[in-house]
């Protein structure tokens, strides 16, 4: 692989693949920095904004806690069975729609109409309806990522290419075999696209979910926090939250190196 | 106007293709289109013929109706004494006959060269040694063998136009189908690939159906060409090429060479 260049021949460090290892710990401290001016500067109260050490502090503390990870494994747990129902219905519903056109015909306005309805709105009806356990937050994650999985498929079954399909043909194919060797492995860049997506709609399901039922899981310890005017141990569950995400985004992106090598996506 | 027949051995050969009054009418919004009028055409086992004419003609119609691609409006498609159709379903067995290359390579990207060739062995349950033994083999045969283990993006056009023919040739059909196969290459690799499917198809004994609307391809390639002409698409005519194989570069600067592309040129001006 030869580095790239700049118009004039020279290698440039600004087109270089290491410029975000560098600029972004350099951003990070830069508004960490930021951040510690203005607290010490303005005085402003610890309990709507903590410094940057008392935010660590409280982060250190979270890592020790065995209760605290018991809260993240439940949000895991949630979140990772939601999104498993989401990929299963998303990939196989997408399967069937892409391919029959009056399925797609039939199910689209009804499709159209469950996108559209704020889904968090329903989270409260889910409470009501699957009780204050784990089966509430697994159901708001599925529902959550499920669209976004759905949509990438279809749009993956349908751009399956022509000149392709008239490989198969001419190699008369069977149903099944169409389906396992070429519609599946050409839609797989769509599908894990609408994975990466779903993956983090996801865990945001499961901490509403959690948000407004229940005793578990990183929603509900955020609440908690929130209700005990401890801001700093708010500030450090977020940061749990986000690094859960990155797990869960980073998780999907190794999938697409594993799973379509052969994609130009996979190579970014 | 046509050329006289040198080799009266292929005559008495048997039929790999046999065409009757097969034609192709697309429905439209107005009034239906006749891609094809009704045509009749035999091809011999062992013959390489190839179809030119101006776009519009339906030489690719042809193609695809042949490979069982389309199915004929009227008519009937006999592969190597088969009927192609029955029941409105395509024939295994006859399409089995039957390797098709399209102008793209149309390589699986998921899949690396000698998975992408092995593919219809796989799907016709040869076992995993007899496949790799085969599928080496055939790679040599289109002089790609150091390549089986790349992705189809790795390698330039020609190759992976190789690699589609290996495909093609891989579970032994008598038949090779082939639609513009090399319209997307440049003109030096063209003319490479030309004498390579010349020695591919000397080397392997199949009947080659090529599309092409290049004149001196078909001139170099074939041992009859049969030219056709649009609105509605027929067959216009169709002129034995009598040069000795393996033909070389060097033959398409001859007065004889030269004497067969300007008849055929002059044609397809004045019915285009």
């Amino acid at each position: 692989m030869s580095e790239p260049t700049s118009p004039d021949g020279r290698s440039s460090f600004l087109d270089s693949k290491w410029l975000p290892w560098v600029t972004t710990p350099v951003l990070l401290l830069a508004m960490i920095a930021t951040w510690q001016i203005y607290v010490s500067r303005s005085g402003v109260s610890a309990f709507i904004l903590p410094a940057p050490m008392a935010v660590a502090h409280a982060w250190i503390d979270l890592l020790g806690s065995g209760r605290a990870w018991h809260h993240v494994l439940m949000t895991i747990y949630a979140t990772l069975a939601g999104f498993a129902w989401a990929l299963v219905f998303g990939v196989g519903l997408g399967t069937l729609i892409g391919r029959i056109r009056w399925l797609e015909a039939t199910l689209t306005p009804f499709i159209v109409a469950t996108q559209v309805i704020p889904k968090v709105a329903l989270v409260p009806l889910f409470i009501v309806w699957f009780g204050f356990g784990i089966t509430s937050k697994v159901i708001v994650a599925a529902v959550l990522a499920f669209f976004p999985i759905l949509t990438n498929t279809v749009l993956g079954v349908k751009s399956v290419d022509a000149g392709h399909q008239d490989v198969m043909t001419s190699l008369n194919a069977s149903r099944w075999e169409i389906f396992r060797r070429l519609e599946l492995p050409s839609s797989m860049p769509y599908i894990i696209t609408g994975m990466e997506v779903g993956i983090v709609l996801s865990l945001i399901g499961a901490i509403v979910g959690e948000y407004l039922g229940g005793a578990s899981g990183l929603g509900f310890l955020l609440v908690s926090r929130m209700n005990a005017y401890e801001t700093d141990g708010l500030f450090a569950v977020m940061i749990h939250m986000t690094l859960l995400g990155f797990v869960f985004y980073f998780g999907i992106g190794f999938l697409r190196r594993m799973l379509i090598p052969w994609h130009q996506s996979a190579n970014m | 106007m046509a050329v006289v027949r040198v080799d009266p051995e292929t005559d008495k050969a048997p039929v790999s293709v046999q065409l009757s009054g097969v034609s192709k009418t697309y429905p439209t919004r107005g009034a239906p289109v006749q891609a094809l009028s009704p045509t009749d055409l035999s091809v011999k086992s062992g013959e390489l013929v190839v179809l030119i004419g101006p776009s519009g003609c339906g030489k690719t119609t042809l193609l695809r109706l042949i490979a069982g691609l389309i199915k004929p409006t009227s008519g009937t498609v006999d592969i190597v004494g088969t009927n192609l159709w029955r029941n409105n379903r395509r024939q295994g067995d006859a399409a089995s006959e039957m390797g098709v290359v399209f102008q793209e390579a149309n390589l699986f990207p998921w899949l690396s060269i000698e998975e992408n060739v092995a593919l219809p062995l796989q799907m016709r349950g040869s076992d995993k040694a007899d496949r790799s033994r085969r599928v080496q083999a055939l790679l040599d045969l289109v002089g790609i063998g150091g390549f089986g283990q790349r992705w189809p993006r790795e390698l330039s056009g020609g190759m992976r136009q190789r690699a589609a023919i290996a495909r093609a040739l891989s579970y032994d059909p008598d038949i090779l189908l082939m639609d513009e196969p090399f319209g997307a290459l440049d003109a030096m690799t063209r003319d490479t690939m030309n004498i390579e499917l010349q020695r591919i198809w000397m080397e392997t004994s199949k009947s080659v159906i090529l599309v092409t609307h290049s004149i001196s391809e078909a001139v170099f390639l074939a041992d009859r060409i049969i030219l056709l002409s649009p609105r509605p698409g027929r067959i216009d005519s169709s002129y034995d090429v009598p040069f000795s194989r393996p033909r070389t570069t060097e033959l398409q600067s001859t007065i004889e060479f030269q004497t067969i592309a300007s008849t055929l040129r002059k044609r397809l001006t004045e019915i285009s």
